[in-house]
């Protein structure tokens, strides 16, 4: 496909001997659908120096010389025992046992990251795959899978996690666990209903014919027309799992303390109403989380709209 | 018609057994000793066995599940390990905080949330539609604890400092003691739980309308000469509501879990704060029967809300 921008170019172009044409693949395209879009590029690059952040962790922690869960009674508190605000030697201030709440923040995104991208991956995986099997095969295979998926659908998943993490006990991997078991239904919803419309192309009846197995169907020939509804609500599910697990945290459910965890931090922020008396306590890493919700839902959107055209233009 | 909800119906006992054999195995498994919980560190041997057997917890698992289960029916709980009083009365006593918080809540944002979404939709890529897709990605974005935590803080502490009691610290007032005091008191928790779920209806129904008003009936019915405001209204408002209806269902079924941070931050005593507290306890028989109450509160509104669009949809009632 030629680009040519304006009519005068195109003139131009035809009156040379040559005509430059520009082939571009469905990434690039989307790719400079994405950029044009202001939103999608902020959202972009917040996330990108949110990753700086959290890896460079050790290095704020180094240069600041205050380390994660390091705490600091003589210079981080008031004689009163009152954490101090932001500012000097504490960009972000101190916390209600005089920590650094800035080398916390870094700390605290490595769990938002880890657990947001880990469990939409996983939760994703199996979505796909039982979505696939669901709408491949039909008949009773679909009923009893739709059936589970409408019995997980149908438990109330807050109630359920804090009950579950009560009784094994509270740490990281449960968390990812608990949250990728709650939120794996519906993007095995939607593929189930792509797959059921997808199955009866020409291309599926064409590999067939050619003797495909049904594997190498639904691997080979349908998945690949399903990566932009993958794409679009793996990266729709990190900023909820995101907010579970801080959830969680916040619930004193999650990441062990001394961990620091934005949820966590959040939790000790109200406990006992100190934030009151300290409000970044929790605006900070309530902002923290709230900027990096959005800038993943703002990304998927615009995701969204790069991907699938006709969607952005009806919607 | 009567086939349809009676698989409903069965779908929903299944729910709650599954439901029932989830929390039954869960704290079968666990790690604790009940026993322990209730007498404390210097029991003696003799006592703890004492009150395993009082408990049924000598028993094997399917005769304590049996056990459960029938009582389960008989509308008995058990008992909580900590303050000895029924299970079902604990729960009784914390249901009026949690059904004002989620009636409220729920009022408010279907009043804001839908005519945003209408909004919107009346006008798509406008200024107005602009700030309403803004709103709507910033509440899906906002975690209730944040807001609500930021909310006590500029909207009733820094008041209160100024010496302007605008809003309570947080607790609940029984409607039937004070009813000005239980409406002041659950503002802020109701603004709260609303704001994210206003901001997830305006979304809904923006893409509803937006698919409604692209229909042929609506260019016929704005071809008639009917005015703006009563095709948007009457004609698309009506087919663009039921799908609304069903997310509404699932919503306020899964509220009972939804609402557990919120009456954390505001220190209303409702069925999400006993849950968490009971977890704390090790009160097992309480955080049994909170889940299975949740489940059947989804399950319960699920039918309702399944036989409502049987009434709705000609082809369900017709069918069988």
């Amino acid at each position: 496909m030629s680009i040519l921008k304006t009519p005068k170019k195109a003139a131009e172009a035809a009156n040379t001997a040559s005509v430059t044409v520009v082939q571009r693949g469905s990434a690039a395209l989307t790719f400079r659908r994405l950029r044009r879009d202001p939103g999608s590029v902020i959202a972009f690059v917040f996330i990108v120096l949110l990753v700086l952040f959290a890896v460079g962790a050790p290095l704020i922690a180094a240069l600041t010389g205050h380390g994660p869960n390091e705490q600091f009674r003589d210079t981080g508190l008031t004689p009163a025992g009152i954490p101090v605000g932001p500012g000097g030697a504490f960009l972000f201030g101190t916390d209600q046992l005089g920590r650094d709440v800035l080398v916390r923040l870094a700390y605290g995104a490595r769990i938002s990251l880890i657990v947001g991208v880990v469990a939409s991956i996983a939760a994703a995986t199996i979505g796909v795959v039982v979505g696939l099997l669901a709408g491949y095969f039909g008949n009773r295979t679909d009923t009893v899978l739709s059936r589970i998926m409408d019995l997980v659908m149908s438990v109330p998943f807050l109630l359920a996690a804090i009950a579950l993490v009560s009784v094994l006990g509270p740490s990281l991997v449960l968390s990812i666990s608990v949250i990728v078991f709650f939120t794996w239904t519906p993007i095995a919803r939607v593929i189930r209903g792509q797959v059921l419309a997808l199955k009866r192309r020409e291309f599926v009846e064409a590999a067939r014919s050619l003797g495909a197995g049904h594997v190498s169907i639904m691997f080979r020939d349908i998945l690949p027309n399903l990566m932009v509804p993958i794409i679009i609500y793996s990266t729709l599910m990190i900023p909820s799992a995101i907010v579970f697990e801080a959830t969680l945290s916040f619930l004193g459910m999650g990441v062990v303390p001394p961990t620091a965890s934005w949820g966590g931090m959040l939790s000790e922020a109200a406990g006992n109403s100190i934030y009151l008396a300290a409000p970044w306590l929790v605006i900070i890493p309530g902002l923290a989380l709230l900027f990096t919700t959005l800038a993943f839902n703002i990304l998927g959107d615009g995701l969204r709209d790069a991907l699938d055209p006709r969607a952005a233009r009806k919607a | 018609m009567w086939r349809y909800l009676l698989s409903r119906i069965g779908f929903g006992v299944l729910v709650l057994f599954v439901l029932s054999i989830f929390v039954f195995a869960l704290f079968y498994i666990a790690p604790g000793d009940p026993a322990r919980v209730l007498a404390g560190d210097k029991a003696t041997e003799a006592a703890l066995a004492q009150i395993r057997a009082n408990l049924g917890l000598d028993q094997p698992i399917y005769v304590q599940y049996w056990t459960f289960i029938t009582n389960l029916l008989h509308g008995n709980l058990g008992f909580s390990y900590r303050s000895q009083l029924p299970v079902a009365e604990i729960i009784m006593d914390r249901i009026p905080a949690t059904v004002s918080l989620v009636f409220g809540g729920v009022v408010i944002w279907l009043c804001v949330g839908i005519p945003i979404g209408v909004m919107s939709a009346k006008a798509p890529g406008t200024l107005r539609d602009r700030f309403g897709q803004s709103f709507a990605l910033v509440g899906i974005s906002f975690p209730s604890f944040v807001l609500g935590m930021m909310a006590l803080y500029l909207l009733y502490f820094l008041p209160a400092k100024a010496g302007i009691q605008l809003f309570p610290p947080s607790g609940y007032i029984p409607f039937t003691e004070d009813p000005a005091q239980w409406f002041w008191h659950l503002i802020l928790p109701w603004l709260t739980l609303a704001f994210v779920s206003a901001a997830i209806y305006a979304r809904l129904m923006r893409g509803q309308m937006l698919e409604v008003l692209g229909e042929d009936y609506i260019r016929t019915a704005r071809a008639k000469g009917l005015t703006e405001r009563r095709v948007v209204y009457r004609h698309a408002m009506r087919s663009a509501m039921p799908p609304l209806v069903t997310q509404l269902g699932t919503d306020i079924g899964l509220m009972l879990g939804g609402v557990i941070v919120i009456e954390q931050v505001f220190g209303l005593l409702g069925v999400g704060s006993l849950a968490v507290s009971s977890v704390n306890n090790q009160d097992r028989p309480v955080v049994i029967g909170v889940v299975l109450l949740g489940g059947l509160f989804v399950v319960v509104v699920n039918i309702i809300v399944d036989t409502l669009y049987a009434f709705l949809d000609s082809r369900i009632r017709t069918a069988a």
